[in-house]
């Protein structure tokens, strides 16, 4: 009787616990069906139903969550992850929503689902992972798939090159990872996270482990120096994809950083606020200077991306609780302010192909509004209130002040201003500059104004209200 | 009146309201009418404040209101006024409503025009009101970009340039306020290690000396970029001579003051014995800018470039007052603030009022204004003897002031500093009376002009605004100084507080 029990009760946790996984793989297997059974052929149904099934996910995600763990402490999850994989489902489906002008004429609309959805998986299972190995197994499912819907316009030599990178780069890091990750369970005998911090010393050779762990995280989020895949891959992937890679994909490493690589270095914390110190600083410094010099606005995003990263890492050095909180909203916050700013791009980039920041001068001429929503978008990137970025960077800084080290925060925000240079330059193609045959008026759809003002509301009232943080910040 | 939060709000609505409009005619109305309600608030707020301290209220901030904002970082949004920030209140209320009256005939993009107008009189506003350096961070940085599209969209000659000259220094000097801040921020302690960003509690807590000592640099120079503190006054001339007329009177006669209120209630106030060990280096670059700006001018051949230089001159007279560390020369500082602001908001105006009517701004192009033009050519003339400090106008009074407070600073190095910036006044003389003797008065140099039309009534409803706030400082400064005197008075005793604690 009791050992019944056991079972059932562990089978409603199993369901509970893994509802953000199972909710995914539910959509994935009625996206197959629908493929294998090649019921429904039009582009746009396929495309109004992922929209709604992401939807009905995103609003599961909302209740029901609990804290437990599953498969001999394989899997955990809590309060805060549920609410990171709800950001996770929250970006996918605005990305989803804004990429229907570029669907809908698209072949193989419902392999990119597939493919999307099997990314957010792995990141589920990275987010949620209590041992390496299922960090590892859920970091390949995110990434090979990734590589793939790079490469998801299909004729252009870019998109190929672009995955060809993406896929190299991203072995790479698994292996340099995966090396680190062997030392340490040869050093430590394990590879539970819930054990390894206490077994971390001074070791040299668990350090050199650890900074081979690093440098996989560091890849993976495009941190400098190990940036340099970044901009060839934004640049040649499809906008809605670029927008996947620059926001979720980040935001899901983020998420892994702060559970799992910051209590890996309890121990040795001079080590560790070294590294992130020459990191933030380089990443930051980096990301700005080259930002300036680029007129593809993809790649000047991915620069630009480069550089919100360090400022997120410069959050996470303070190795409080506020730094922790402050990054998840700072994510939250750049999800808002970089999808805005991309969907605009998405539908300028769908209509007339023109993605050079030169080709948006005087864009404000035919689209009054797109034109103010990427100007928030850029603002809110920059960090000027009244915009949430603002907040965001604020809270980041402060939290990395708390440390006392006044250079690095120096550095940080004199990188500001550099930063508002060049969003300022792109503002300026917009407003100021003459253009002869500036851009025509681009119609929108229903989704992309549906999304494009869900993430004006969220620029807006996140950085007001106080209440979004505060929800954060309880759930520590 | 006792809501200052109102101060913010209504601006924030009016904005609101414009973006609804449908015809330029609407847009304008809205935004004079609101302008209009803001100036009867800030006078109600002024006259509530006269009430409350004549009925005995020696609260050092009154009308405090206070709302926990980001309870984890113990930021709250916490407002209140004392003397000081009132009378910034008014000013701004003032040179807002000029500032719409003189746009009245923007025909491009009216409707952001005024947007942003109104937008950054919502930074001002917040600013003064704020009690709270996190909020008040806010207000300032919300202050700085709609400058940028102003001048950018709006602006004249080189905008481009000016425009991102004038963004990135305003935001590099609220970088340098931001690392300030952030320091002092955490050297607070208002209990088992909790910081705390309110105002009045930092200033009664002894943050020690050689913390004091690396913050005040922060703190001074990120707000003397604001105010043209020598040698980053370099965004002043180019700013203001490509912003179209309103961008400038806001810039000159409320953003620059936004920096010295910063200088003031911020750097010197919390820092008070930094303030006291850097004090000479503030009256050195004080006394510099004052003498560079007078000679700078005089070199000018643009009616623009003559005012934004002289600015700097002027603005030098505020850093003085500031630096010299007497209960007189702060006075006289705050009394400069505002009195620099109404004039040169006025000389601004005039300024741009004629340019619209002749299309240059060459000293030598112009010539006998005053025969075509009266109205216009008079508010000139009284702006710049306003700026040259004749008795009986604004302008006067506060140089007075600072210059009586700063020989109460008995040593050789204050007297010279204070001989020199005296001195100025001549080569003020000079510039000022050159620019009217040949561009206003004189024989009509272009046949062009004898068809001018004279001000309309929008513009002469600003400028009689504007005169009679510079007259009513200057012909009866007690009610100014009897604001400001008490509110002064605690600043002072801070600082003397610090030097005996040292």
């Amino acid at each position: 009787m009791r050992e019944e029990q056991l079972v059932i009760k562990m089978n409603t946790d199993f369901f509970i616990l893994l509802k953000p996984e199972l909710s995914i793989t539910f959509i994935i297997f009625i996206l197959l069906i629908i493929k294998v059974s090649d019921g429904m052929n039009k582009n746009s149904s396929i495309i109004h139903l992922a929209n709604f099934l992401l939807l009905i996910n995103f609003l599961l995600g909302f209740i029901g969550n609990a804290t437990g763990t599953l498969f001999s402490d394989m899997y955990h999850t809590n309060g805060l992850i549920a609410l990171e994989k709800n950001i996770l489902n929250f970006g996918t489906l605005i990305i989803s929503l804004q990429a229907y002008e570029w669907l809908k004429n698209h072949k193989h609309v419902i392999e990119f689902f597939i493919l999307l959805l099997t990314t957010l998986l792995g990141m589920f299972f990275m987010v949620s992972s209590g041992n390496f190995l299922m960090f590892f197994l859920g970091l390949e499912l995110a990434s090979i798939p990734l590589a793939a819907i790079v490469n998801f316009d299909l004729e252009k030599i870019k998109s190929s090159e672009a995955a060809v990178k993406m896929i190299l780069s991203s072995a790479f890091a698994s292996c340099i990872m995966l090396f680190g990750i062997s030392l340490i369970y040869g050093t430590t005998g394990t590879l539970n996270f819930a054990e390894l911090p206490a077994l971390i010393t001074n070791n040299p050779l668990q350090i050199l482990a650890l900074i081979f762990v690093f440098t996989g995280f560091a890849f993976k989020l495009s941190a400098v120096p190990f940036h340099l895949w970044t901009a060839d891959v934004y640049e040649g992937a499809p906008v809605s994809v670029t927008a996947y890679l620059s926001v979720i994909s980040k935001a899901a490493m983020v998420f892994v950083f702060i559970s799992v690589l910051n209590p890996l270095f309890e121990n040795v914390p001079t080590v560790w606020y070294n590294m992130l110190f020459l990191t933030i600083v380089l990443t930051i410094t980096i990301g700005n200077l080259f930002a300036i010099r680029q007129n593809n606005i993809k790649r000047f995003l991915a620069f630009s991306s480069i550089s919100q990263v360090g400022f997120i890492l410069l959050g996470i050095s303070s190795g409080t609780t506020i730094g922790v909180s402050a990054s998840v909203y700072f994510l939250i916050v750049y999800i808002f302010s970089n999808l805005g700013a991309f969907g605009v791009i998405a539908l300028v980039v769908a209509q007339t192909e023109k993605e050079n920041i030169s080709d948006f001068k005087g864009f404000y001429k035919n689209n009054k509004t797109l034109s103010w929503i990427i100007t928030i978008a850029l603002f809110s990137l920059a960090g000027i209130p009244p915009t949430a970025g603002f907040f965001g960077k604020m809270f980041l800084v402060t939290a990395g002040a708390s440390k006392g080290n006044y250079v690095l925060i120096i550095i940080a925000v004199l990188n500001m201003v550099v930063s508002l240079y060049y969003y300022l330059r792109v503002v300026k193609a917009i407003f100021v500059d003459e253009n002869k045959s500036p851009i025509e008026k681009i119609e929108s759809n229903l989704y992309s104004k549906i999304a494009l003002y869900i993430c004006m509301a969220g620029i807006i009232f996140t950085g007001f209200a106080s209440v979004l943080y505060d929800y954060i910040n309880s759930l520590m | 009146m006792t809501n200052l939060s109102i101060l913010v709000i209504f601006p924030l609505l009016t904005t609101f309201a414009i973006l609804f409009c449908s015809n330029v005619t609407q847009i304008k109305w809205t935004a004079l009418i609101g302008s209009l309600l803001q100036l009867t608030i800030a006078s109600l707020l002024m006259y509530s404040y006269y009430g409350e301290r004549a009925a005995g209220n020696t609260a050092q901030m009154l009308f405090e209101a206070r709302y926990s904002w980001y309870s984890a970082m113990n930021i709250e949004y916490y407002v209140g006024v004392d003397g000081i920030s009132v009378i910034m209140i008014m000013l701004t209320a003032f040179v807002v409503t000029c500032g719409i009256l003189i746009s009245w005939k923007i025909e491009t993009l009216t409707k952001e025009f005024f947007f942003l107008l109104l937008l950054l009189s919502v930074g001002a506003y917040g600013f003064f009101i704020s009690l709270d350096l996190f909020t008040m961070f806010f207000f300032l940085e919300l202050a700085v970009i709609p400058k940028f599209l102003l001048i950018a969209i709006w602006g004249s000659g080189k905008k481009e340039y000016s425009a991102m000259k004038l963004a990135l220094m305003l935001m590099g000097g609220s970088a340098l306020v931001l690392i300030g801040l952030l320091a002092t921020y955490f050297n607070t302690d208002i209990g088992g290690g909790v910081h705390t960003w309110d105002l009045l509690k930092i200033a009664h807590m002894h943050i020690p000396y050689e913390t004091q000592l690396f913050i005040f640099p922060f703190l001074f120079v990120g707000f003397g970029v604001f105010t043209a503190l020598f040698p980053f006054h370099t965004w002043v001339p180019d700013g203001h001579s490509s912003a179209p007329t309103a961008a400038s009177m806001f810039l000159a006669g409320i953003s620059m003051k936004l920096g010295g209120y910063g200088c003031l209630r911020v750097a010197t106030y919390l820092m008070p014995e930094a303030a006291q060990h850097y004090s000479w280096i503030i009256v050195l670059l004080a006394t510099i800018a004052i003498i560079y700006g007078a000679f700078a001018t005089l070199m000018q051949k643009d009616l623009k470039y003559i005012n934004a230089y002289s600015s700097v001159s002027h603005c030098g007279f505020i850093l003085l007052g500031i630096g010299m560390l007497t209960k007189t020369a702060l006075i006289g500082a705050v009394m400069q603030m505002v009195s620099h602001g109404l004039m040169t908001a006025l000389f601004f105006g005039a300024i741009g009022m004629i340019y619209e009517r002749t299309h240059t701004r060459q000293i030598k192009e112009l010539g006998g204004l005053l025969k075509t033009i009266p109205f216009l050519s008079s508010v000139f003339i009284i702006a710049g003897l306003c700026s040259l400090g004749l008795p009986g106008f604004s302008g006067f009074v506060s140089e007075m002031v600072v210059f009586v407070g700063a020989w109460q600073q008995p040593d050789a190095f204050h007297r010279i500093a204070t001989i020199l910036a005296a001195a100025s006044i001549v080569v003020t003389a000079v510039y000022i009376l050159r620019a009217a003797g040949s561009a206003i008065m004189g024989p009509i140099k272009n046949e062009h002009f004898n068809h001018l039309k004279d001000a309309t009534w929008n513009e002469k409803m600003a400028s009689v605004l504007l005169i009679f706030a510079i007259l009513s400082i200057g012909l009866a400064p007690f009610w100014l100084i009897n604001i400001i005197s008490p509110d002064t008075q605690i600043i002072m005793e801070n600082i003397a507080r610090g030097a005996i604690g040292n």
